[in-house]
């Protein structure tokens, strides 16, 4: 008996995979969609979206995504809800490994693996998750109603997440290493005329303190060397983001950091593999920037199976 | 379908439960709880008689949650014998939350 072969296999099922398979069933692919967890990937950690065209009023990380599902349902959705662990080629075509040991096949693959919240790396961080260190606002900011807590970061989401979390806590302690933040303007002025957020510039957290859960943080100031401790009962963390593309390593190339190098065509290294949204090497992520590279990653892996079929 | 569960019941639902009992503590403002919920249900039905699985809505059922420290959601606590004995934290896989249970099943 032969095995099923696909047209085409996505891999990730937030706004870049969505968007590339979107495409991939508007050209009659044959295609399957590969998820770990839950559809939507980071942009369900986004408690309100403001930079995507077409919603004045803006719209909700999970609102946004049940309305790109539902417009790839209209078309078919077939999704497996499983984790890729390898990547394998056997002449046209390439092999999708699953962590319950499937094996998926198809003549071409796109990676929109998406990214995961970088950790500090500090003592206290891991043992205290769920328990007062946080990296999505939206879910347990709720939990710290009156409370003080502590945000790390300087980007985007650093300030923007401080912002949502003043509509629950008594204060916001804005932790950053440097003396100016990277996030938009827009945002600094809105941070900065927030009477409930503190910043703590040229600073960075050494350790987080608690047994059952958050009670304090140790931070140094960069500048002075000085360190001193604050009273603190969550620390939420938003300092960047880390590819999740370790079982990829050696198979195609990665940047120094572990994201995805591709060409003008979203091509990876490996012909026929194409790879969208914040798992690809670049300067800027954003949901908008996702979709669009997943439009491109779709169009040119559908010339590919093209091309092949032709051959 | 997983079962609604209160602070009222949570003693005689899941403490003197016969069975291993999965809790997934959610709420409406969560957008990986309600990503989560279709997984959820679905293992209510696979697991029907092994484990029974049930769901509380921290927001109107304040007291359980603070009781088990949660500070975050989605937190799944699986119980067994009135004992909380896995916790997870964070919107994860069917295959996570599978392997946690199979270890008390």
């Amino acid at each position: 008996m032969t095995e099923k072969v696909y047209d085409l296999i996505v891999v990730g099922g937030g706004p870049a995979g969505l968007t590339a398979y979107l495409y991939a069933k508007r050209a009659l692919l044959d295609v399957c969609l590969v998820e770990k967890g839950p559809i939507g990937g980071q942009v369900l950690l986004t408690d309100w979206i403001e930079n995507y065209p077409g919603f004045p009023e803006g719209v909700s990380g999970f609102d946004l995504i049940e309305l790109f599902k539902k417009q790839v349902e209209k078309l078919g959705l077939e999704v497996k809800y499983d984790e890729a662990i390898d990547l394998t080629v056997d002449g046209n075509l390439k092999i999708v490994h699953l962590a319950t040991g499937e094996k998926l096949k198809a003549y071409s693959v796109i990676l929109a693996l998406g990214a995961a919240p970088k950790r500090l790396g500090i003592p206290g961080e891991d043992a205290l998750i769920g328990k007062g260190v946080s990296y999505c606002a939206v879910c347990d900011g709720p939990f710290f109603r009156d409370e003080i807590v502590a945000v790390v970061g300087g980007g985007d989401t650093a300030l923007q997440e401080s912002l949502y979390l003043t509509r629950f806590v008594k204060k916001v302690y804005l932790i950053h290493r440097r003396d100016s933040f990277r996030a938009i303007p827009i945002l600094q002025k809105r941070v900065r005329g927030n009477p409930k957020i503190e910043l703590i510039l040229n600073s960075v957290v050494r350790e987080i303190h608690g047994k059952e859960k958050v009670e304090e943080i140790l931070v140094e100031n960069l500048q002075t060397g000085e360190s001193f401790k604050l009273k603190v009962s969550g620390v939420f963390i938003f300092i960047g983001l880390r590819p999740q593309t370790e079982w990829l390593k050696g198979k195609l190339d990665l940047d120094e950091n572990g994201f995805i190098l591709t060409d003008k065509n979203m091509e990876t290294s490996l012909p026929g593999v194409f790879a969208c949204g914040d798992c690809v090497a670049k300067n800027f992520r954003q949901i908008v920037i996702a979709c669009g590279e997943g439009a491109v990653a779709s169009l040119s892996a559908e010339e590919y199976i093209q091309r092949l079929k032709n051959a | 379908m997983a079962c609604k569960v209160t602070d009222q019941d949570f003693e005689k639902e899941v403490l003197q439960s016969p069975i291993p009992v999965l809790v997934d503590f959610w709420a409406a403002w969560c957008g990986p709880c309600r990503a989560i919920a279709p997984i959820i249900d679905e293992l209510a039905e696979e697991l029907s008689g092994k484990v029974k699985v049930c769901k509380m809505n921290v927001d109107e059922n304040p007291i359980t949650p603070a009781k088990y420290g949660i500070r975050a959601i989605p937190t799944l606590i699986i119980f067994k014998d009135s004992q909380p004995v896995e916790t997870i934290v964070g919107a994860v896989s069917k295959a996570t939350i599978l392997n946690a249970l199979n270890k008390v099943m």
